[in-house]
């Protein structure tokens, strides 16, 4: 009796079945028995082949390029994110909402569209890559132009994470800490930063796993050379996924690997957020 | 309770629900409006033949049978292309860049043994090989393999883990090599390990490593196929030359019917027509018109104006047949690894 009436409590919002109900079948069919599935494959190999494939070298430093490149990317899309977000959100100008929906274009625009463009733009007979040519940097094929690529897929990540945050940050706390004294980068630091840090924290988290996750744009853009370190993990599944030899087990256990790492990261992200606002709201 | 167990039986009804609504969406039809539609799954290059072949085919359906056909294509990487059709792709034919693709749909129970001496010419009904395309002018003063390794020749090929082109390229060169240095297989790997230290850009398929060097300007040599380079001459007449090496694979792009789906469409007569029908002589004409050496001999010397036909072809029978050469070559810490990680 007791427990059918929290369950009545819990309920007062009628559809819980329904809502539930479809929340579970759709978790299942698009998430859950796909990701169970590649867990699967990849207990076809044993453990010492699984760790043999994973010392790989090739493997080895395709996980180094992939994470590294997603972090510097990761950095880079919260630092030019926020000033990003910071423009459209406290700024008038003209063309201001047509910058704002640009913003999503990433998101819209088929990734090996924009890898192959970033590639033809950045390598070094294309329009930006001529230029840097020239100072004797040369991005595209190199680990560069990955990031360069997670770069652009990750900005709006940070953006949509933060905007919302700097809006209902009213500007008469920038002006109450101005009026006491503060100076401008004091007030950023003591008084915007603390504000939108969670924000960015998920902005950054999502940015990083999409970045480290990244297939489509990344490989025209990096020349896919072990010896150059510009292979990227995705790229090593599908090179076991497309050669001769088809190799799902293999493939799905770098898989895995992956999909491990990300959620790890994941999983820290949040953490640090969770002790950050329990330290903040006491 | 009562409440509880109609709230579970609601879950799972909208669950039922849900996963019927998913499954009826992901069905379709084989035949619409009483024409039937018909799939050849391909590779990357053949996308222009065999849109100006399907062509063809209908009229010559329709002759025969008064009926309309709808001929479907699809077009990717030869590797990733099988794959689809192991996974459930149904494709009636498939006609794809290298035999090893169709034994693993073999492998999988979707083609019957034996289907390479179905059709003539090893299932064969054009070939082609692997020439070098070069910028006009030549200036890198590129002729034959050996001018490959030559310092400051920057080459595009794709990879040869993840593209079956780029697995002739590589075996074309090893060819050249087991010539030039009578077997001596130090010497042959160091040839090699030269020649991909001069790749500038690593594409995962041929179509990837065309665009890297006719679009984007990158490097001073193409390994190419033949159609693929003829093709891009076509397109380019100015720009680019086309050099014959003096030794080069014969690529055999192979064609067969997925005997199982053919079954269950009812199309296995129609697939054998299809492929059949490859080797009229206006199929072939066609095939040569789009820059694949026929394989009937005398249609073949028609194109001797296209085709460069002194050049000294190897097989993939001089490797021991494809799933040797892949043991060899490509493998996981095989020789392409070996050579490469120098």
């Amino acid at each position: 009796m007791k427990r059918a009436q929290i369950k009545k409590r819990k309920s007062i919002i009628p559809g819980f079945g329904l809502s539930m109900g479809i929340t579970v079948a759709m978790l299942s069919l698009l998430i859950l028995i796909p990701l169970a599935s590649v867990l699967a494959y990849s207990f076809r190999l044993s453990g010492a082949e699984f760790a043999e494939l994973m010392m790989r070298p090739n493997v080895v430093q395709a996980f180094v390029t992939s994470i590294g490149c997603a972090l510097a990317a990761a950095v880079l899309n919260c630092i030019f994110g926020t000033i990003l977000a910071w423009v459209l959100v406290r700024y008038e100008f003209p063309g201001k909402r047509l910058m704002d929906g640009m913003i999503e274009l990433p998101f819209a625009l088929p990734t090996a569209v924009a890898g192959i463009t970033l590639t033809k733009m950045y390598s070094d007979t294309g329009a930006i890559g001529r230029a840097f040519e020239k100072l004797g940097i040369e991005i595209a094929y190199t680990r560069t132009g990955i990031i360069i690529a997670m770069v652009f897929i990750g900005i709006p990540f940070v953006v949509r994470a933060i905007q919302p945050v700097l809006e209902k940050l009213p500007a008469t706390y920038e002006e109450a800490a101005g009026m006491l004294g503060a100076s401008r980068l004091t007030i950023f630091w003591k008084v915007i930063f603390p504000e939108i840090r969670p924000a960015l924290l998920t902005g950054f988290g999502l940015a990083l796993a999409r970045g480290i996750g990244e297939y489509g744009s990344v490989i025209y853009i990096s020349g896919n050379s072990e010896k150059n370190g510009t292979q990227v993990v995705s790229y090593v599944i599908m090179q076991k996924l497309n050669s001769g030899n088809v190799d799902y087990e293999g493939a799905a256990a770098i898989a895995l690997v992956l999909l491990i790492l990300s959620f790890v990261m994941l999983f820290a992200i949040n953490f640090i957020q969770h002790i950050a606002s329990r330290r903040t709201n006491v | 309770m009562k409440r509880k167990n109609s709230m579970f039986k609601r879950t799972a009804l909208t669950m039922a629900a849900a996963c019927l609504v998913v499954s009826v969406v992901g069905c379709g039809g084989k035949k619409e409006d009483g024409v039937l539609t018909f799939t050849n799954v391909s590779y990357d290059p053949t996308r222009e033949f065999y849109a100006a072949y399907n062509e063809l085919f209908a009229e010559h359906y329709k002759e025969e049978t008064g009926k309309e056909i709808e001929l479907v294509q699809s077009h990717g990487g030869s590797g990733s292309q099988a794959r689809s059709v192991i996974e459930g792709n149904d494709a009636d034919v498939v006609t794809l860049a290298l035999a090893h693709d169709i034994t693993s749909i073999e492998k999988a129970g979707l083609i019957g043994e034996g289907w390479l001496a179905e059709f003539d010419k090893n299932s064969s009904p054009y070939t082609s090989t692997i020439v070098f395309l070069v910028r006009s002018g030549n200036e890198k003063d590129i002729h034959d393999w050996e001018d490959l390794i030559k310092d400051g020749v920057e080459i595009i090929t794709p990879d040869p883990k993840s593209s079956g082109g780029a697995c002739w390229n590589f075996l074309a060169a090893w060819q050249y090599a087991k010539t030039q240095f009578a077997d001596d297989e130090i010497a042959m790997k160091d040839f090699l390990a030269k020649l991909y230290n001069n790749v500038l850009v690593m594409d995962s398929g041929a179509r990837g490593a065309t665009t890297t060097f006719v679009e984007n300007g990158q490097g001073d040599v193409l390994i190419a196929w033949e159609n693929e380079a003829l093709l891009a001459l076509e397109e380019y007449p100015e720009q680019y030359e086309l050099i014959t090496p003096s030794i080069s694979i014969l690529a055999e792009p192979s064609v067969a019917i997925v005997d199982e789906n053919a079954e269950k469409n009812g199309t296995e007569e129609i697939a054998k027509d299809y492929l059949d029908y490859l080797y009229t002589e206006d199929a072939q004409r066609l095939a040569g018109k789009h820059y694949y050496r026929p394989s009937d001999e005398a249609i073949l010397k028609e194109f001797s104006d296209t085709f460069d036909l002194s050049v000294n072809l190897c097989t993939i029978d001089d490797f021991g047949g494809w799933d040797q050469a892949y043991q060899d070559f490509f493998a996981d810490d095989a020789i392409f690894d070996e050579i490469y990680r120098k």
